[in-house]
């Protein structure tokens, strides 16, 4: 993402000025193209975003293109305004549509806001078609051309320049929105939903801001097409056009902006070809350029499904830079450390899978400062009992106060808003990601930077010191020399470790870590431990379920012992080793 | 609008509602099992009634050609993945399954176009062919894909749905293809009158979902179904092969679109593309089930159906845009219904 090196640099430069100088020596036809390229590449990379980095596809993003020119072409030619203010008016027709459609789909699984994009797509190409006042069929013409102050846009030389401005700053924003805090969580949308929830992110909401980001992205597409066209008709907002969009993203290659370009340039100048080439060859008219391209995305889809830019930007290869700003670390969150007597109180918990009974009526209760040790044999119910306090599972019943506030019926990321941390026993990093980001994210709540904030580069201040507390949760787990490093390269003690340095990097209250010893060697686990007690001298508590009974030993204040959903015993480290039941539970008796 | 009209109105809808109800179980059966989103289930029931059609005129379908196409990426796939493996001993049954047994059949369709078969013959044929090709879908597309996210496989039906249109227009053309009624008596009851027609596609629907519950209630291939759907891992470690599920399930999913598209050839004039609309409707009834629930997706079906025919009478240029926003309503109310966030596979 950050480049240090030459090569990118004079790549992009080459481009810029490739993008600059072909309207004044190519054929006027080149232009056109160059102007489609522009206008489908601003709509691919509302893809890249949507589908590429969160994971949620659209096959609809043609109709938000034609809801853009449809507003325009409408209020200019019947209502007489200007085109600079209809644009703002399609971008809010185009974001409450965006927002009613994500909001009803995206807190479900991912496949239902690529159905209903399909069903809404044909629906408004349907209705653009049957409405007399739009024209119908045969569409609306007369509409004006743009200009500046004067200066007229009416030649395709003109809009070009105006076309690709657009591009530019589009891709500019959006690159810079991937690195920022919110663009984080958005990687984290792709795989890492509950991770991201566990820090603060409310996925549903983030992922519908993604969805209004690429609408809102094609509207500006469609905007800019009716005043070059000065027509619009419905043909070019179907469904087969929407899919064409997407499938620019993907093989352009939807997990880099510049994707969008590759993937645009690529389908559009391929498709001029084949409509040429194809009919001629068969002997047939008809669109059988559809067939090539969905050989080309199935095979792409099998073989390599990352598309085209990855090869080419391994031609220019980066650097991945090796510095943290000096920056002071963003505030903590918490001003005053908890007094109340119990920190958390669990209260006749119980948890039920259909029969099972997972949990059965617990109850314990965490001081404020003490490091609490919850433990026993496999099947116990002890993750089921972290999921129940770090609200990844819905209770059956009983209650959990937190700070005596009841937290048994709040999502993840609400709980994370009240401090509390948490580590997942099944290694949860972003592993193409570096450590340095993937810390990052666990400091989502202390930052505030949203998404227009992070796309105009006005977050660099507050990103500087969430990267500086990023660098001191790693500097103090003793990962330093991995802060730069891909998350996925890290050995799986190490990854763990980067777990507790992300929940650390929150600054919670309550601190819970799911096994965090597993897979550690002897002198890791001291280092741990050590960690551990350090944080607790700092007043941070401590709920550490653990397998392993020395490293437990040493360590806890206070233990709980499970066995079958139930509390078997309750006391201190030395108390409980000496206790019958606990004894029979582990080494099994008679 | 007076009792009689109305009754013509369900009864439209309750014969159309019946044909995207087999398409909406066939959706369900292919995502529960496969996790794949089935777009391109459409062409298949397009291939059905434009196969039937060439067969009633005596010529031989476009079929044939498809067929042969799939049959021969089919082997290459199959020598490729055998090659790769180390497993070529096993090629000559392999090559007889994926390229023998749809190369006689599609030789078979050659030879009868012009003999004038029997009707239920022509029709047995038709299932025939149109089934053949789920197997082989399955086996070029998505077996290589088992693996992959919900959304990859989501773009890729999206893409076989495109290759599948364009192939259609080549090997069937343009031209859209009725074929005639399997009866024009009609039975009066009161003042309403039901077409036998009708009468015989909901019956004949009633007769197939018959069927698959006898076989997925009795028999062992659809008890292995069953299980693949209810838990993947766990299926596959009791010894169901996931490629042997995916290729049943991909062949029952298309005789169901084959046989509604024998059943809508009657009703309405198929174009090589027109099976993409109804399978989306069919979407529409099966998302009303959650894409999860066989009865809810018929019921779903139904009422799509339903809508459709009472939309046509009151505004009917607007049908199709009433059919497809009642997603939204659908969707709000399962959303709601959701409670926790949903994470995917």
């Amino acid at each position: 993402m950050r480049g240090t090196s030459v090569a990118p640099r004079v790549a992009m430069t080459a481009f810029v000025v490739l993008l600059v100088v072909i309207p004044w020596i190519a054929p006027p036809f080149w232009v056109t193209l160059g102007n489609y390229i522009g206008l489908y590449s601003i709509v691919a990379l509302g893809l890249v975003l949507l589908t590429g980095v969160a994971g949620q596809t659209s096959f609809g993003q043609a109709a938000f293109v034609g809801l853009g020119a449809y507003t325009s072409a409408w209020l200019t030619t019947h209502a007489a305004w200007s085109p600079w203010l209809t644009l703002p008016a399609a971008l809010v027709l185009t974001a409450a549509m965006a927002l009613a459609l994500g909001f009803i789909t995206l807190r479900m699984k991912g496949h239902y806001l690529p159905l209903a994009t399909i069903a809404w797509g044909i629906a408004l190409y349907l209705t653009f078609g049957n409405l007399d006042w739009l024209g119908g069929h045969t569409g609306m013409s007369g509409i004006p051309a743009l200009s500046i102050g004067g200066f007229g846009l009416r030649s395709e030389r003109r809009y070009y320049a105006l076309i690709w401005a657009v591009a530019l700053a589009a891709l500019w924003a959006s690159r810079n929105l991937l690195d920022s805090r919110p663009g984080r969580a958005l990687r984290a949308m792709k795989g890492g939903l509950e991770m991201a929830e566990a820090f603060g992110v409310d996925g549903a909401r983030l992922k519908t801001v993604a969805f209004v980001y690429a609408a809102l992205l094609a509207c500006v597409s469609g905007w800019l097409y009716a005043h070059l066209q000065r027509f619009v008709n419905p043909t070019p907002f179907g469904i087969n056009q929407g899919i064409e969009y997407l499938f620019m993203a993907v093989i352009g290659g939807a997990a880099s902006v510049w994707g969008a370009v590759v993937g645009a340039a690529l389908i559009t100048v391929l498709k001029e070809v084949l409509q040429d080439v194809l009919p001629a060859l068969l002997g047939r008219s008809g669109n059988f350029e559809i067939v090539v391209f969905g050989i080309v995305m199935i095979v792409l889809l099998q073989f390599a499904r990352d598309g085209v830019w990855p090869w080419l930007a391994r031609l220019a290869p980066t650097r991945r830079a090796g510095t943290v700003p000096a920056a002071s670390p963003l505030p903590s969150r918490q001003a005053d450390r908890p007094r109340h007597a119990a920190l958390l109180a669990v209260r006749g918990v119980r948890k039920t899978f259909g029969g099972l009974v997972a949990v059965d009526d617990l109850s314990f209760e965490i001081r404020p400062g003490e490091i609490l040790g919850l433990i026993g044999p496999n099947g116990a119910g002890k993750s089921t009992t972290f999921g129940l306090i770090s609200g990844s599972l819905r209770l059956s019943g009983g209650e959990i106060l937190f700070r005596g506030r009841s937290i048994g019926s709040l999502t993840p990321y609400e709980i994370a808003k009240l401090g509390i941390g948490r580590t997942f026993q099944h290694v949860r990093l972003l592993g193409y990601m570096s450590v340095l980001d993937n810390v990052a994210l666990g400091a989502y709540l202390r930052g505030r930077a949203g998404v227009l904030r992070a796309s105009l580069r006005l977050d660099r201040a507050e990103e500087a010191r969430t990267r500086a507390v990023a660098a001191r949760a790693i500097e103090r787990t003793g990962l330093r020399t991995h802060m730069f490093d891909e998350a996925g390269s890290l050995p799986l003690g190490t990854q763990r470790i980067v777990e507790v340095a992300r929940a650390l990097a929150a600054d919670p209250v309550l601190l819970l870590l799911d096994e965090p010893a597993a897979g550690l060697r002897f002198l890791e686990k001291k280092a741990l431990a050590d960690l551990l007690r350090g944080l607790r001298s700092e007043g941070m508590t401590i709920l550490l379920v653990e397998h392993d009974m020395e490293f437990v030993m040493g360590l806890t204040d206070r233990l709980v012992v499970m066995d079958f959903g139930e509390k078997l015993a309750e006391g201190e480290p030395d108390a409980v080793r000496q206790n019958p039941a606990v004894l029979e539970a582990y080494l099994g008796g008679t | 609008m007076d009792l009689s009209i109305a009754a013509l109105l369900a009864q439209d809808g309750i014969t159309n509602g019946a044909i995207y109800a087999l398409l909406a179980l066939a959706i369900v059966l292919v995502f529960t099992v496969t996790r794949v989103i089935w777009i391109p289930s459409g062409e298949f029931l397009s291939y059905g009634t434009l196969t039937l059609a060439g067969l009633q005129l005596g010529k031989a379908p476009g079929t044939v050609g498809l067929l042969v196409a799939l049959a021969i990426v089919a082997g290459i796939v199959e020598v490729a993945s055998s090659w790769r493996r180390g497993e070529l001993a096993r090629l000559p049954w392999r090559l007889l399954l994926w390229v023998g047994i749809p190369l006689a059949i599609a030789l078979v369709l050659a030879r009868a176009a012009p003999l004038h078969w029997p009707f239920p013959l022509q029709v047995m044929l038709t299932l025939a062919a149109v089934t053949a090709m789920g197997p082989l879908q399955y086996r070029i597309v998505y077996q290589p894909l088992a693996d992959a996210s919900v959304l990859v496989l989501l773009i890729v039906s999206v893409a076989v749905h495109f290759v599948l249109t364009g192939l259609g227009l080549w090997f069937f053309g343009a031209e859209g293809s009725r074929t005639p009624a399997f009866s024009d008596a009609s039975l009066q009851a009161g003042a309403v009158v039901f077409s036998a027609q009708s009468l015989l596609v909901v019956l004949a629907s009633l007769l197939l979902i018959g069927v698959l519950y006898l076989f997925f209630g009795t028999t062992l291939y659809g008890k292995a179904l069953r299980a693949t759907a209810v838990n993947r891992i766990g299926a596959r470690l009791v010894g169901i092969s996931p490629s042997f599920a995916g290729t049943l399930t991909f062949a029952l999913a298309a005789l169901l679109c084959a046989f509604s598209g024998v059943l809508i050839g009657p009703i309405t004039t198929v174009y090589y593309d027109s099976g993409f609309l109804v399978s989306l409707k069919g979407f529409v009834g099966a998302i009303i089930g959650g894409l999860v629930s066989y009865p809810l997706a018929a019921a779903g079906a139904l009422l799509v159906g339903l809508l459709e025919s009472f939309s046509s009478f009151w505004a009917s240029a607007f049908k199709e845009v009433i059919v497809f926003t009642l997603i939204i309503p659908v969707l709000l109310w399962r959303s709601l219904a959701a409670h926790h966030h949903e994470e995917d596979e």
